[in-house]
């Protein structure tokens, strides 16, 4: 039964972690270095495609299946083991990791040749491969946060991969800590919700606690207290307004951590665990309200900061906190199949649009402003084309894959009655339409504004073929999830509907018609997203007066939004500093010195005090020695004398 | 009246008490070290008082340890005491005080 | 009363008196010649006890030799008198003193204060033979032959210490 083969798939990654972790500084090669850390990737995947068909053969009802590899903490009442729920909804999550996973691995076998630390890219590549995929495979809260946290520390290790770099006001290593204590930050969160979930059901386990949950009335406080912390720990590792802010300065890192970590997995991992636990959200859903209006929100804004963005990497940061802000809306009103589709259609296109640009990256020698690109296109003509086909498919243009997800959740938001938020997510998406084409036309139309000296050229074949084969996805990723409106099956939301089935039960769902209303969002969705793309084609190509005026004269706007609306800064002063000082002066030289080290020295004070009393005992003369003892010898005579 | 175990535990005490006032009234480390010497004969005679009313042999027996060591004590207590005499002139106990704090 | 009651008291009077005397003489020639009496008299009352070898024993070892070893020491010390008493209370020695009495009191209410059993009221009928030289040797070399030989080892330690410890310093160096 391939099911049983899901440990392997994930201590594959483990060991190869061991092995180049161990050996590959010594190893020479690079290809066995890269090769076998692909290759325990690769294999993970080739299992997941084992189980995956393995569970389309059999019946709706039995595809899901708990396979226990060893226990872990067996504490009281607490039992957690290394145990993995091997469902369609971790099935199709252990799919992306793996399959994404491993193209990208082949992708920076060639973008990281000539590197010093190469063994160490895939050591820690590995480990994340790891942390991932326990986290979305884990049938327990504990397992999660532990997937959860090594995605961090992953995150943490490759972000600073290049740590004496510089980078911005710092080096890389600054970046990591920043993303590491922000998702600390949100950690709480989730650690705060899985105690309230430990002490209000008595249980980690996902199977018990799902089944306990479904019992409960709609809105108990307790179950919002829950899922508000839960969400709060989602906001920190899917970069969500208020802890999105790590996310654009992970760009320090090499791009495959970008496309890999930042686009595809990780940052997917807070969608997964609130579409996990569905059921719990569904309780609250004054939480659920929450979690859309978060969630849209956030995909205007970041969109907005995408528009003024000058490096390429920083663009596609900001549309990934926009797209996730989409996946959340989704979630958010009940949408969690549809959620989950633009979870893999955005690891498609998203992953594309960052190898792209890191071809560009690669072939300019280490230039990522794009107002020093342009006319790459004849240079770089693979690359150019898997790009164009990643923005067309994020602006939603059908029939690729984005347009089918993204379409869904937007229509979800609409018929639910959300119509603000579908205005926003409407807006959305028209200026993702937009900044998309911007980042096009300036790297690879137009004139060339790059350094002569530099002679841009097609990548190796480690890199261009990932692309294409994301590329393909991203064109016929979409068809799984085609809409009954269209004539479609919606498959993917028919293959996750057991796993959402609680969930589904509470909320009051509108009948699945086909209604005309549809047909007209539809429309408009393409409306706005042609309407960007023409727009973007005809500022940054021909009528290039107008963005250049923008720049120069340097409009309030503009400068809000080219400082991204001052976040970091306010972050900086409301928060960070007051921590730091506060610290100093009050923990380090009040409390640290004053008391503390005064409490040990007065210990050792007071102790020689004492031994300086007491040694007045040993006067050397031996009489007094017996005077002593005859004490006591009569003493304890007399006591049992008196008994 | 007879002459029982008591009596003999009796006289060992008294003895034995005298010992013990001797070594804490006197100054003289070599009289101090007699009366030690006395307290050792005053359990000498219990032993044997013992040994003799309970038809034992183990009693007799330990006193002739003790004797031995008794002696091997005195020769190596005196010896000690005349190396201290050497160093410091004095044999008064109140003088010899070097294990002093 | 009978002669053995009469020499009991009689010999046991003196030796507490021996000892008395002993303890707060001044000159320590004398204490060391009445502890020799006090000895004697112990000796005496081993003898009443039936223990032969032991009475000859404590005169030949503890009087012969451990005395008169205490005896040439105070001789080659050239020792002088020590302070009367009352010249030297303080109020250690007097609380001292006092201990010592009420612990005398203690034991002797231990001891008096007990049923005197059958087997404590008279010598046991084979206190004459234990006593023996015989009885003696042979429980020497046969239960108690280890004790016996390390007794042996003991006196050797005590001999090649005493030697060390009173050796004159031996100017040169090793």
């Amino acid at each position: 039964m391939a099911y049983q083969l899901v440990g392997y798939a994930v201590f594959l990654p483990l060991a190869g972690f061991l092995f180049n972790g161990l050996l590959g500084r010594a190893l020479k090669s690079e290809k066995l270095v890269g090769w076998i850390g692909s290759a325990t990737v690769g294999a993970g995947f080739v299992i997941a495609c084992m189980i995956f068909f393995q569970m389309l053969g059999s019946p709706p009802g039995e595809r899901s299946h708990i396979v226990a590899v060893f226990p872990w903490i067996t504490a009281g009442s607490l039992s957690v083991g290394f145990s993995y729920q091997v469902d369609q909804l971790s099935v199709l999550m252990m799919l992306i990791v793996t399959g994404v996973g491993f193209l990208i691995h082949v992708y920076s076998i060639g973008y990281m040749h000539g590197d010093r630390g190469f063994w160490r890219f895939f050591t820690y590549m590995n480990l994340f491969i790891f942390a991932m995929l326990n986290l979305v495979m884990a049938d327990n809260f504990l397992l999660l946060f532990l997937g959860w946290e090594g995605v961090g520390l992953c995150s943490y290790l490759l972000i600073g991969f290049w740590y004496e770099k510089k980078f911005e006001k710092g080096t890389t290593a600054d970046a990591a800590k920043k993303a590491f204590i922000v998702n600390r930050v949100g950690d709480f969160g989730f650690l705060i919700g899985m105690f309230l979930i430990f002490e209000t059901f008595g249980s980690l386990s996902f199977q018990s606690v799902f089944a306990q949950a479904s019992m409960l009335p709609t809105g108990s406080s307790v179950i919002f207290w829950v899922t508000l912390a839960l969400f709060f720990g989602a906001t920190g590792k899917s970069a969500q307004i208020p802890l999105f802010v790590w996310l654009p300065d992970a760009m320090a890192g090499p791009t495959p951590v970008s496309a890999l970590i930042h686009a595809a997995t990780m940052v997917t991992a807070g969608v997964y665990m609130v579409a996990r636990c569905s059921i719990l959200f569904v309780l609250a859903p004054a939480t659920m309200e929450i979690v859309a209006i978060v969630g849209a929100v956030t995909a205007l804004f970041a969109a907005s900061i995408g528009l003024v963005q000058n490096d390429i990497k920083k663009v596609l940061a900001y549309s990934t906190i926009s797209q996730l802000g989409y996946m959340f809306l989704g979630l958010g009103v009940g949408a969690f199949a549809a959620g989950v589709f633009h979870v893999l259609t955005h690891a498609f296109f998203k992953a594309l649009l960052f190898l792209a640009s890191g071809a560009v990256i690669h072939a300019l020698h280490e230039e990522q402003d794009i107002r020093k690109m342009g006319g790459l296109r004849e240079h770089l003509p693979v690359t150019y084309r898997t790009f164009l086909i990643g923005a067309i498919a994020i602006a939603g243009i059908p029939p690729l894959a984005g347009f089918f997800s993204k379409d869904e959740i937007l229509w979800r938001a609409f018929s639910s009655g959300h119509w603000a938020l579908w205005l926003v997510g409407f807006a959305g998406a028209g200026l993702t339409a937009f900044y998309m084409f911007r980042l096009v036309s300036l790297t690879f139309d137009g004139e060339r504004r790059w350094r002569a000296d530099a002679h841009p050229h097609e990548a190796s074949a480690t890199m261009t073929v990932p692309l294409i084969i994301l590329a393909m996805l991203s064109v016929i990723g979409g068809f799984v999830g085609i809409p009954a409106s269209l004539g479609g099956g919606n498959s993917i939301e028919h293959w996750l509907e057991p796993v959402f089935e609680r969930a589904n039960d509470k909320l009051t769902l509108l009948p699945h018609s086909v209604e005309p209303a549809e047909y007209i969002l539809m429309g408009l969705s393409v409306a706005i997203a042609l309407g960007g793309i023409m727009l973007a084609r005809s500022w940054y190509l021909r009528r290039k007066e107008i963005p250049e005026r923008i720049e120069a004269q340097k409009p309030a706007w503009y400068m809000v939004l080219l400082n991204k609306y001052y976040v970091d800064e306010i972050y900086d002063a409301a928060i960070v500093t007051p921590t730091i000082k506060g610290s100093e002066v009050l923990l380090w030289k009040i409390i640290d010195v004053r008391v503390i080290d005064w409490l040990v020295n007065a210990v050792a004070k007071a102790l020689a005090a004492v031994s300086r009393a007491a040694r007045l005992v040993q006067t050397g003369v031996a009489q007094n020695y017996v005077f002593v003892f005859l004490l006591g010898v009569v003493a304890v005579l007399g006591w049992l004398i008196a008994k | 009246m007879t002459i029982s175990l008591h009596s003999y535990l009796g006289l060992s005490a008294i003895l034995f008490a005298i010992g013990v006032a001797g070594v804490l009234t006197r100054r003289n480390v070599i009289v101090v070290f007699m009366c030690i010497e006395l307290m050792l004969n005053s359990v000498n005679l219990t032993l044997i008082a013992y040994s003799a009313f309970l038809g034992e042999i183990t009693g007799q027996v330990l006193v002739f340890f003790v004797m031995a060591v008794a002696a091997a004590e005195a020769a190596v207590g005196l010896a000690i005491v005349i190396a201290l005499f050497r160093n410091r002139q004095t044999v008064n106990i109140d003088e010899i005080n070097i294990l002093k704090w | 009363m009978s002669v053995e009651a009469t020499l009991f008291f009689v010999v046991g009077a003196f030796a507490i008196a021996l000892a008395v005397l002993m303890v707060v003489q001044r000159n320590p020639v004398m204490s060391a010649i009445y502890l020799i009496g006090n000895f004697f008299c112990l000796a005496l009352l081993y003898l009443s006890l039936r223990a032969q070898l032991l009475a000859v024993l404590q005169i030949v070892v503890y009087t012969g030799a451990i005395m008169v070893l205490v005896v040439f020491v105070i001789m080659l010390l050239n020792l002088g008198d020590e302070k009367r008493l009352t010249e030297q209370l303080d109020t250690k020695k007097i609380v001292g003193l006092v201990l010592v009495f009420g612990f005398l009191l203690e034991v002797l209410f231990i001891v008096g204060g007990s049923e005197t059993e059958p087997m404590h009221a008279a010598l046991h009928p084979d206190a004459a033979t234990i006593g023996t030289v015989e009885s003696m040797g042979t429980a020497l070399f046969g239960k108690f032959l280890l004790p016996f030989e390390l007794t042996s080892l003991l006196l050797l330690a005590a001999i090649v210490g005493a030697v060390v410890l009173a050796k004159r310093r031996v100017n040169t160096e090793p």
